[in-house]
């Protein structure tokens, strides 16, 4: 048994029929064939699977895509406006914040909506936010100097 | 992971709710955060027919002051809590503990009266309401109780709602004098279990006497427990180190850990007294307006 529901995605609205079992990230990944984002553990830990839901930063394998209905969410796919790629990429890219790969979107996000609310975060507050995604390669140094450098670099625009 | 099939349900109103979980009995379960049911569910631990999700109920997403208490709303997130400052007025144990719920993405979607239904011995928010002495208030098709705290939690994932009921606000008495609080909890990393949490309230009488006080422990029991014998060793009595030993020990004798990956039971109970100590002491300074 399907439901149908309606999300938009990036600023992109779609409708689609869904069982309601169907984890919201595995909705993303295979019908709408957004791949960016990630599934690590797929049990509520690593934050791979994060998107952002209405805003807010939330772990995408622990909601139903159902729930997600009238909702708007944002992925990695959606940072670039424009064809430019946004400040946290530039940042993530200039600091060598990422090593494999697989946390990124997580992190990039998760980052994207610190520096929204607060700019100029501090280390502290920087790893506070990333608290819920794990990095399990190059450590999270680089990691934190590239939220704050998109912060400073985003205000400044 | 997929759960198993379910009926999924997004009333539009509490009372379509209602009905729907006095129609469905046994069969439904309410869907709120999501954050221990859903994983529940693929690790198919849980297995409920129907899922009755409250949503879009935004009536229900609140924290506000109500007469002689704390109210706070089924869907209220974590996050909402970390942020009120409301919580921190009414009680610094709730205060010291929101930050440390899960890791900041789950704050961002579980919810307190989640976590209080869900009766995970090593969920936090349960043992601060042991400490204050909170109240549940549910809900059904055919009206409301009210159910103290040390009732409604039953057992290992057991709690006291019937049929056809649900957590619909949690309550927390605001004190009647200075009071204090704080909740210590060890864990391995964020977004892990405590290995043990100790969640204290004292309030103090004009004279400086303590007359109320309440101690909860996370992961050393089959449920969050409340810490009777030790409460009642302060209750009536003038604060001091000794006495706060006094109480931590019997806090350490009253528990029931399991050796674990987390560590052996006798660690763990040597963490239950020694957070008990500290967080008593921390509470005192609370309530004298010392932090």
């Amino acid at each position: 048994m399907t439901m149908e529901i309606q999300v938009t995605v990036n600023g992109t609205a779609y409708t689609k029929d869904v069982e309601p079992r169907v984890l919201l990230v595995d909705f993303i990944r295979s019908s709408l064939g957004l791949t960016g984002t990630h599934i690590g553990c797929d049990t509520t830990s690593c934050g791979a699977c994060t998107v952002l839901l209405d805003g807010q930063p939330v772990k995408s394998c622990t909601m139903f895509a159902v729930q997600a209905n009238a909702a708007s969410l944002g992925t990695v796919e959606g940072l670039k406006q424009n064809g430019a790629l946004h400040p946290i990429q530039e940042a993530f890219k200039e600091h060598h914040g990422l090593q494999c790969g697989f946390c990124t979107p997580g992190m990039m996000l998760v980052g994207s909506a610190l520096i929204a609310e607060n700019p100029h975060p501090t280390d502290d507050e920087v790893r506070w936010a990333i608290s819920g995604n794990l990095c399990r390669c190059t450590g999270y140094m680089n990691i934190v100097s590239a939220i704050q450098a998109a912060g400073a670099a985003g205000e400044g625009n | 992971m997929f759960p198993p099939s379910f009926e999924y349900s997004a009333p539009g109103s509490l009372s379509e709710a209602m009905a729907l979980l006095g129609d469905l009995g046994d069969e439904g379960r309410v869907l709120a955060g999501g954050q221990s049911l859903i994983p529940m569910m693929k690790l198919r631990l849980a297995q409920p027919a129907h899922l009755v999700d409250i949503n879009g109920l935004k009536e229900l997403s609140y924290v506000r002051r109500e007469d002689g208490h704390l109210a706070i709303g089924a869907l209220a997130r974590h996050a909402e809590i970390v942020k009120s400052p409301l919580v921190g007025e009414v009680s610094k144990s709730m205060a010291a503990a929101a930050p440390w719920i899960a890791d900041p993405l789950v704050r961002n979607r579980g919810t307190l009266c989640g976590s209080v239904a869900h009766c995970d011995p090593e969920g936090d928010w349960n043992s601060v309401m042991l400490a204050v002495g909170a109240s549940v208030v549910a809900a059904s098709s055919s009206g409301e109780r009210v159910i103290p705290i040390a009732d409604f939690v039953v057992d290992f994932f057991t709690n006291s709602l019937r049929p056809g009921e649900m957590v619909k606000e949690v309550r927390v008495p605001v004190p009647a004098g200075a009071s204090g609080g704080s909740y210590d909890k060890l864990e391995r990393k964020i977004g892990d279990y405590a290995t043990v949490g100790v969640a204290t309230h004292l309030e103090l009488d004009r004279g400086g006497r303590i007359s109320q006080a309440g101690i909860g422990l996370t992961s050393v029991h089959n449920h969050n427990l409340k810490a009777t014998a030790a409460e009642q060793i302060l209750v009536g009595q003038g604060p001091s180190d000794g006495l706060f030993a006094e109480a931590a020990e019997a806090a350490a004798q009253a528990c029931q850990p399991s050796s674990d990956v987390r560590g052996p039971a006798d660690y763990k109970r040597a963490v239950v007294r020694e957070y008990t100590k500290r967080g008593l002491a921390k509470a005192l300074a609370g309530a004298r307006g010392e932090k």
